[in-house]
């Protein structure tokens, strides 16, 4: 049995973000996406991406937001962090916030700044009692500067730390308890992190508190080889959605209902309507569990 | 040291052994999964830089510019995660890396993408009607203490190189063929609604420009530009400030608005 079973969790469903397929909002598809408004459920932006004076990327949000729910995704904020979090970048995330009064806001499980650097990678935690309260901590923090709860991301991982003491999945659901905020359920860091370290997809996916679950990510991996020659599966937001992911989402729906959905794409970024046929296929997904 | 610590440091040096306190489930070496994350960081961040220099690549090349990143984004990783400022120091890195020394205008050529990057995401400070410019250069009695703004995203550059030209030859099919590049020119960059522009102008330009960006009054302005230059053309260079709507405000009086 899992923490989760055994708490009663405050639910952080992300505020109105429809339960449809969105996705990732790329500068190359600004003037399609304006001229044709597809039938898309939300768009998801980097938060980082916009933390600019002005320019084009404000004055395609600006009119996208008007037409579109939007999710509002950190990528560098580091909540995993040693130090303590980067307080100017929280008040850029809450200016953004106010301005584009987004419906969710998430970010990761992960680190990628230490001291003055900032690696600009999601980096790994090990999982142990000193991280969890420190993890908690900044979760607190960044949802009483917000004034919102957050989503925070599961991982995909390579390695594995001797320092840990808990599961990634125990660690996850003792922050949601802890903080209340919701889980951003990734099902491609899932099959990727589940393959690197020989763990079941769907005993981990079980092993998470998924009423808590306020989106789903979507994205493609690339695979290499580790020093054994295993598969090491790399996640790399560069590739279509495997068939393997596409399975464990429509596992994910059974379990969850109908969840909104991202088609992210970050690399090799295709025309439109390959990411919109993506999508439609998660639509068709979340029908199938609409009641 | 901790594991952040240890983590960073091999990170950014491919030499140093992976942290220790690392394992794999199925055995493997963990070095062999650390080097995806050290791959990982140095792919996106030289991929940054090749996104924001485009034209810098294409002039050595995509195995040498990547190469050449490498150093840099290992001796200069980011210092914030707002990557749209990421590389504001890689000109000046290009200009003391000595295999780069035979393509001189190399760090000319990363500046002005520098400044185009910094344009694109300039504030969006509204220009005054060009009518209206226009009308308050012909009714001030005191033009020469006339005070003018320019936009944000306005920046000039004075290389040594025809670095205009070189940037425009890479954005045109066969234009390559008849570049000259071994001439001094300097650059107008600036937003116009949301397109960044490129000028080649003159010296003069360039001082009467940098010398209303210090609060100084037309006349003062002028003065310099002649004294960079003196063929500068004082219509020339207000109508294409006025025409790219780059003049955001006119201040008649002694004093400067913050």
């Amino acid at each position: 049995m899992t923490l989760s079973t055994l708490h009663k969790v405050s639910t952080a469903q992300a505020p109105g973000l429809p339960s449809r397929a969105g996705l990732g909002l790329k500068s190359e598809h600004f003037n399609e996406v304006l001229q044709t408004l597809p039938d898309i459920g939300f768009f998801e932006v980097h938060a980082e991406n916009y933390m600019v004076a002005g320019g084009p990327f404000h004055h395609y949000l600006g009119l996208i937001r008007q037409q579109y729910p939007l999710s509002l995704h950190g990528v560098g904020l580091s909540i995993g962090g040693e130090g303590p979090l980067n307080r100017e970048h929280l008040a850029r995330l809450a200016a953004l916030i106010e301005r584009y009064q987004p419906h969710s806001f998430s970010e990761h499980l992960a680190w990628s700044s230490h001291g003055p650097v900032f690696l600009n990678d999601l980096l790994p935690l090990a999982y142990d009692a000193g991280t969890l309260n420190r993890v908690c901590e900044h979760v607190d923090q960044v949802q009483s500067t917000l004034k919102r709860p957050m989503l925070l991301e599961n991982p995909s991982t390579y390695l594995q730390f001797q320092r840990s003491t808990l599961d990634e999945t125990d660690f996850i659901s003792e922050i949601i308890r802890r903080t209340g905020c919701g889980l951003l359920l990734d099902v491609n860091n899932v099959y990727v992190s589940c393959i690197n370290h020989q763990r079941d997809p769907l005993a981990y996916i079980d092993a998470l508190p998924l009423h808590a679950v306020g989106e789903i990510h979507l994205a493609g991996f690339a695979e290499d080889t580790d020093s054994l020659g295993d598969r090491l599966l790399i996640d790399d937001h560069g590739a279509p959605i495997d068939n393997r992911v596409w399975q464990l989402y429509e596992q994910v729906l059974t379990r969850t209902g109908p969840v909104a959905t991202l088609i992210e794409r970050d690399n090799q970024v295709p025309a439109f309507n390959v990411l919109h046929a993506e999508a439609h296929q998660a639509e068709r997904y979340l029908s199938q569990v609409r009641p | 040291m901790s594991l952040h610590d240890a983590f960073t440091s091999a990170l950014l040096a491919p030499d140093q052994p992976c942290p220790d306190g690392l394992f794999s489930n199925n055995g493997a070496d963990p070095a062999s999964r650390f080097a995806v994350y050290r791959n990982n960081v140095h792919s996106a961040l030289i991929n940054a830089l090749a996104t924001a220099y485009p034209v810098t690549m294409q002039l050595v090349g995509d195995e040498f510019f990547r190469a050449m990143a490498r150093v840099y984004v290992q001796a200069s990783p980011p210092a914030s995660p707002l990557m749209s400022d990421y590389g504001s120091t890689f000109a000046d890195f290009i200009q003391g890396f000595e295999l780069a020394a035979s393509v001189p205008y190399l760090a000319d050529v990363a500046r002005l993408e520098r400044l185009r990057v910094r344009a694109y995401h300039a504030a969006d400070t509204p220009s005054v009607n060009q009518q209206l410019v226009l009308q308050n250069l012909q009714a001030q009695t005191a033009l020469g203490a006339l005070r003018l703004q320019l936009h944000p995203s306005l920046a000039t550059l004075n290389c040594a190189y025809a670095v205009v030209a070189v940037w425009a030859a890479h954005q045109t099919e066969g234009a390559l063929a008849t570049l000259d590049p071994w001439h001094a020119q300097s650059a107008l960059v600036l937003r116009h609604g949301l397109s960044v522009k490129v000028f080649a102008i003159d010296g003069g330009s360039v001082a009467f420009i940098n010398s209303l960006n210090h609060g100084a009054a037309l006349e003062t302005a002028v003065a310099d530009a002649l004294e960079a230059c003196a063929e500068f053309d004082l219509h020339q260079c207000l109508s294409l400030l006025i025409n790219h709507d780059a003049i955001t405000h006119l201040l008649p009086e002694q004093k400067v608005s913050p």
